[in-house]
């Protein structure tokens, strides 16, 4: 329950920071990717208020043996840099680019403008099924007899 | 003398990504997790198995509308401008679901949380999809679709 409370808390800061930042406008991100158009940097200095907190929160991250409401940190612990990852991030890319919408602004509009978001919504759920059960192969073909 | 930028709001801009910073700040050191929203997406819908809590991915996500509702409803109307056509936000959202599961993430994810702590593949992830969608508009801007 506590954690849930917690969970709830962050993600409405979260929400709010994205709609009072201006992120929440497909046209204003699209505006941050269009080099050849009326650029808008907006988005650069989103990321550069969102870094601070963080940069702090690793430093105190780094001085606990366990967060404060839960038993452990539960963090990415990969480094290896791989195909997916790649191929990944250059699909989401293209999607971000072509809507102006990425996943947190995507959900948040779902209170601004439901009925223009949900065609996006609904599709980036679509989306993240088919990576499950069509999921991308980064092993070559003959790799797979081996081990 | 026209501004180099006119639309630009850096102050907006660099308030909302404090706020940003600190709702994750609150995910990290409050229950030792990513605020990666594609994650928290997936996980509270099912769609992934493994991840957070599933209660603690469903309150972060519904989340996400209720702080937006909270600026519409106390600092004033947020101004949102959707492409015209549907076509977009179909193709977009397949990319961008398909993407950032592939990927292990997205802005929230590899942007904020992963760039902070300089992890490589956040930074090379960021990298990627930024210079993805800068040459993805620049391809729409060229060939007259924006």
């Amino acid at each position: 329950m506590t954690r849930a409370l917690i969970a709830l808390v962050s993600g409405t800061l979260f929400g709010a920071g994205l709609a009072y930042s201006g992120m929440s406008d497909p046209a204003r991100v699209q505006a941050f990717l269009d080099l050849l158009g009326q650029w808008d940097p907006t988005l650069a200095f989103v990321m550069g208020g969102a870094m601070l907190p963080m940069a702090v929160a690793w430093v105190i991250r780094s001085r606990l043996s366990a967060p404060l409401a839960a038993p452990a940190f539960d963090l990415p612990g990969t480094s290896t840099l791989d195909r997916p990852l790649a191929f990944g991030a250059i699909l989401f890319g293209m999607g971000w680019g072509v809507a102006g919408l990425c996943p947190g602004p995507a959900l948040a509009d779902l209170a601004i403008a439901p009925g223009d978001v949900a065609p996006f919504v609904i599709a980036m759920f679509v989306g993240m099924a088919a990576q499950r059960f069509v999921p991308f192969s980064s092993q070559k073909p003959k790799q797979a007899g081996l081990k | 003398m026209m501004a180099p930028f006119p639309n630009a709001m850096p102050v907006e801009g660099f308030m909302g990504g404090l706020l940003i910073g600190l709702a994750a700040a609150i995910m990290l050191l409050g229950l030792g997790r990513i605020a990666g929203v594609s994650g928290m997406a997936a996980r509270a819908t099912g769609i992934a198995d493994s991840g957070a809590p599933r209660n603690v991915a469903i309150a972060f996500v519904v989340g996400l509308p209720l702080g937006a509702l909270l600026i519409a409803q106390t600092v004033g109307a947020v101004n949102v401008n959707f492409p015209a056509s549907i076509w977009p936000l179909i193709i977009g959202g397949l990319l961008v679901g398909y993407g950032t599961r592939l990927g292990s993430g997205c802005t929230s994810g590899h942007g904020v949380c992963g760039l902070s702590r300089l992890s490589p593949r956040s930074m090379v992830a960021t990298g990627m999809f930024m210079a993805s969608g800068f040459v993805t508009v620049g391809i729409l801007r060229a060939g007259g679709w924006l």
